[in-house]
């Protein structure tokens, strides 16, 4: 009874601690908690649409909700899944790896976790009041203004408050980069998962606006009756998919470049090896971000821009091979005269050579506009952008996972099921989508609800049916083997893969602290030089002092549930003015925390040097 | 050794046969291409597949030979390899080919976007205003007084030049065996031309999420030869919308056609109204709704119920209710629509 009472005191601590945190590191934990459910979420979704075409003139779904499944599989897939859970990562890892104590702004981190978690909830409770959004994750004008119900309300209102979330993060990483590395610590020593996030901070930075403006519009024309995308009234629905495209290509390379970071870092670790053409790597990586601004009309080739257009947007769409195609041979270079260990993280990074290799490939056949004509809104295109967000993205979020999970929770994932997860989930994962290339050749429009019968497209679907469960089956072994690991599961020693960078010179997990004293860095992979060259440990940068904390606070998630709370105001006071007291109060609730985290001073509380010498090393 | 022969041609024969059959169906697939505009984007599709197979199988063979050679031996467990930096020369190689790469497929990419967006002959072709709804297609023969709904005829070897607006919501026409896809926007005209090598009946699609059944926006494009086509088009102009019909139950179907007000949306003959599709030809159609068998019973069915066939659509409670028997002569009366001997089956050879 006792041991009962204390567990419930335990979880109402442990969850107001989760609640107030503003620990960089607990806040992963958070986003890979929230990730990881829309993920399970939106593959159930991706269950429900190959259930529905494992055979032709399938009624297992009715078309309006198979229109709402495909919409909330790429929204919670893009929005809620894979970019939540590089933000964990990038949280988790990113102020280790450059020697800080926490990110800029922990507040700030804050607030942008629960941002995103109310808009992903807001945006899934349509499904239970009258209907999820069903134009599709890009959601096209005019079909989505004429969406009848609030399903593309839900959409509008969901992704602007989880945008905002979103840019918050990477506005805060970039200031922790620019001004928090340790000693030592100059650009060009930064790990490659470091720069990475760095770049795609400023592909958030600049990307959202663009989305904000979109959904702005799109807010405005359904709920005020403006007109920007009203033909009739003068308005322009191409409009909106130049506005959604300026965000959504940079966007493709906020769910990929931090992949390619981390894969850096495991190649390079794995490989016992320093990464192969780091200078290139790094500006091909920047080289990436600023030509993924210049290409977003390769997804409009057939809107009718003209020749002109068409032909340079393809020319700048394959520019992007050049650099991408640098990476993939400086990673084989890095494994190339190396100690290649093959374990569950690394096994992810070399599934991602093939898989990825096929979808940049994809990728430059779809840049050229003529052939594009063929591909583009069929399967060849769902083929090859799941080639490159599950076999990059996914891949990437999978190999970050087992590689860093000693680090952020202090134990290392079972072997054997991680290795029959990433079998199973590669062989699936071909399955699925290899034969889809064929099927969008063979005259299968994506966003088909259903294919009629002998059009020579049963046995493909079939087969892809069959490959998405597989899919669900590795999934399933590997909560297996997070719920096993938490029970069960080694305790990780600091540095337990031979690491190169500063996150391997800490405990795992580390103290909330990170460093007891700033290290120095000597050059690129600081602790594999002091393990080869000096004294197997970090040098410190400082004498141990009293180390300044900032202070837990309620008020982002309360300020978060204030905005979730305006926006279901918003989306019904079209239906009752009643609704607009919602948004007061929820607009009114996120000001007055807003004036109560301006007017009131927040010191902070410091850890005295006399406790920090007595923890052990 | 013969025995060998003969194992190693039915593996070759099967392997055919599987190719062949993973082409898709002829007239649907892209695969097999039997217009200008597909044959253009099919030699596209094969020179970068076979760019992109060569990359491929190089940063395959570099990466086998990599994890083969170059894995933790036992007993090596603290070998420690060289921190290689870089490497200058190699550096450049592999930026300078896949360049090089790039320019083979860029250089006839742009000769060929230019190629197909040439419309400076359109005046001397047909010229076709098509018109996306959802979830049907409408055909205007510019200058010919002849309208049609989903099955869209056009004469081979020639170049057809569709000038594309959608009255609704965002359309994409694509018929993948003759042409790549052109989206039909609500507010400008698109002009692409499509043409037909050889007769024959093609699917059309729509290609740009549209509502509930965009996936069964189905159309067909009735390829004939230009004598035939030419005789299609005099036919088509010839028709006589207050004709009546031979048969008794075809006559009450008519009548029952303008008592239900059916007139209201759907013309028969060249009156450019297009509520609803245009019926002039219904007998000849291809296929009802785009994509069901021309018989009475799904007709019928169709009448009564178009809902349960095409979930969304426009005709579903904007006409009073229709019992079965006067669905079965309505259907007789649409199903002798036969204006003219030129049908989907003269397209057939």
């Amino acid at each position: 009874m006792s041991i009962a009472a204390t567990q419930k005191r335990g979880f109402g601590a442990f969850l107001w601690d989760y609640l107030t945190t503003v620990d960089h590191k607990k806040i992963a934990h958070l986003y890979l908690f929230g990730g990881g459910f829309f993920f399970l979420l939106g593959g159930i979704e991706a269950l429900f649409i190959r259930i529905q075409l494992i055979k032709p003139e399938n009624d297992f779904l009715s078309a309006g909700l198979y229109n709402e499944m495909i919409t909330m599989h790429g929204t919670t897939m893009i929005f809620l899944a894979a970019m939540p859970l590089f933000l964990g990562l990038m949280n988790a890892i990113m102020p280790l790896q450059i020697g800080a104590r926490d990110v800029a702004f922990p507040f700030l981190n804050s607030l942008g976790f629960w941002l995103f978690m109310f808009g992903g909830i807001l945006l899934n409770c349509s499904w239970f009041l009258g209907g999820a959004p069903d134009a599709g994750w890009t959601s096209y004008a005019p079909l989505s203004i004429q969406s009848p119900g609030h399903g593309v309300d839900f959409y509008t209102l969901g992704l602007q408050i989880s945008g905002a979330g979103t840019l918050m993060g990477g506005i805060n990483f970039l200031v922790t980069i620019v001004t928090m590395r340790a000693p030592g610590m100059t650009y060009m020593r930064m790990p490659l998962f470091t720069w990475t996030t760095f770049v795609t901070s400023v592909l958030i930075l600049f990307a959202f606006p663009a989305l904000t403006v979109g959904l702005f519009l799109l807010m405005f024309d359904r709920m005020f009756d403006s007109a920007f995308f009203d033909v009739a009234l003068g308005g322009n629905t191409v409009i909106w998919q130049h506005l959604f495209w300026i965000f959504g290509h940079p966007e493709v390379y906020i769910l990929i470049l931090p992949a390619f970071g981390l894969f850096s870092d495991i190649f390079s670790t794995f490989s016992k090896k320093r990464l192969f053409g780091y200078t290139a790597m790094v500006f091909a990586t920047i080289l990436i971000a600023f030509l993924g601004f210049m290409v977003w009309a390769h997804h409009m080739f057939t809107v009718g821009l003209g020749p002109v257009a068409n032909s340079i947007f393809a020319i700048a769409t394959m520019a992007i091979a050049v650099p991408t195609g640098i990476k993939i041979f400086n990673w084989l270079a890095t494994m190339w005269g190396g100690s290649i260990t093959i374990n569950s993280a690394m096994l992810w990074a070399l599934g991602f050579i093939p898989s990825f290799t096929i979808g940049g490939m994809t990728g430059v056949m779809l840049a050229s506009a003529v052939a594009d004509y063929q591909y583009h809104d069929t399967y060849f295109v769902v083929a090859h952008f799941h080639y490159v967000i599950v076999g990059g993205s996914v891949f990437g979020i999978l190999a970050g996972i087992h590689y860093w999970y000693p680090k952020m929770f202090g134990r290392i994932l079972h072997e054997g099921m991680g290795k029959a997860a990433f079998w199973i989930f590669l062989i699936g994962f071909n399955l699925t989508f290899f034969i889809q290339h064929f099927l969008g050749l063979m005259g299968m429009p994506r966003r088909y609800w259903v294919f009629l019968e002998d059009q020579g497209l049963d046995t493909g679907n079939l087969i892809s049916t069959i490959g998405a469960f597989l899919m669900g089956v590795a999934v399933i072994i590997l909560l297996i083997n997070i719920i096993y690991t938490a029970v069960k599961g080694e305790k990780a020693p600091a540095d337990p893969w031979d690491g190169r960078t500063l996150e391997w010179a800490i405990p795992s997990p580390p103290p909330f602290y990170n460093f007891k004293q700033t290290p120095l860095t000597r050059g690129l992979d600081p602790l594999w030089i002091e393990k080869t060259e000096g004294k197997g440990k970090m040098t410190p940068a400082e004498p141990l002092g009293d180390i300044h904390m900032p202070d837990g606070s309620i008020l982002p998630f309360i300020m978060s549930l204030g905005f979730f709370v305006a926006g279901f105001g918003f989306i019904y006071q079209v239906d009752h003015s009643a609704w607009l007291l919602a948004v007061f109060a929820g607009i009114g609730t996120a000001l007055i925390c807003m004036l109560i985290r301006s007017l009131k001073d927040y010191h902070g509380y410091h850890i005295k040097k006399e406790d920090l010498e007595r923890e052990a090393d | 050794m013969k025995g060998m022969g003969k194992t190693k041609a039915l593996f070759l024969l099967s392997f055919l046969a599987i190719v062949l059959a993973g082409c898709g169906k002829e007239n649907l697939t892209a695969l097999v291409p039997k217009g200008t505009g597909a044959e253009t984007s099919m030699n596209l599709i094969l020179l970068s597949t076979l760019v992109m197979v060569f990359v491929f199988v190089v940063v395959i063979v570099v990466y086998v030979i990599a994890l083969v050679r170059f894995r933790k031996k036992k007993g090596q467990e603290n070998y420690i390899p060289k921190q290689v930096e870089g490497n200058k020369t190699l550096e450049t190689i592999w930026t300078v080919i896949p360049i090089i790469l790039v320019l083979i497929l860029a250089v006839p990419t742009v000769a060929a976007t230019f190629e197909l967006a040439d419309m400076s002959k359109s005046g001397d072709g047909v010229n076709i205003e098509v018109t996306g709804n959802q979830y049907w297609w409408h055909f205007n023969y510019k200058g010919e007084e002849i309208q049609t709904s989903q099955d869209l005829y056009i004469p081979t070897g020639e170049k057809v030049y569709l000038n594309m607006i959608s009255s609704d919501v965002i359309h994409s026409l694509w018929i993948p065996s003759i042409s790549g896809k052109m989206d039909v926007n609500p507010e400008n005209v698109n002009k692409m031309y499509i043409e037909a090598k050889e007769e024959g009946v093609y699917w059309g699609k729509c290609a740009e999420l549209c509502g509930p059944s965009h996936s069964l926006m189905d159309f067909k494009v009735v390829a004939v030869s230009p004598e035939e086509f030419d005789k299609w088009v005099s036919d088509m102009q010839d028709v006589d919308p207050k004709a009546q019909p031979q048969d008794a139950v075809a006559q009450e179907g008519k009548d029952l056609f303008e008592e239900k007000s059916c007139m209201g949306c759907h013309a028969i003959g060249s009156s450019p109204a297009a509520v609803g599709p245009n019926l002039t030809d219904f007998g000849n159609r291809s296929k009802i709704a785009g994509f069901l068998e021309p018989n009475e019973e799904n007709l019928v069915k169709w009448i009564m119920d178009p809902e349960s066939i095409k979930p969304g659509n426009k005709m579903t409670g904007n006409y009073p209710a229709v019992s079965e028997e006067e669905a079965k002569k309505i259907s007789a009366y649409l199903m002798q629509l036969k204006p003219s001997d030129i049908t989907p089956e003269s397209a057939g050879k």
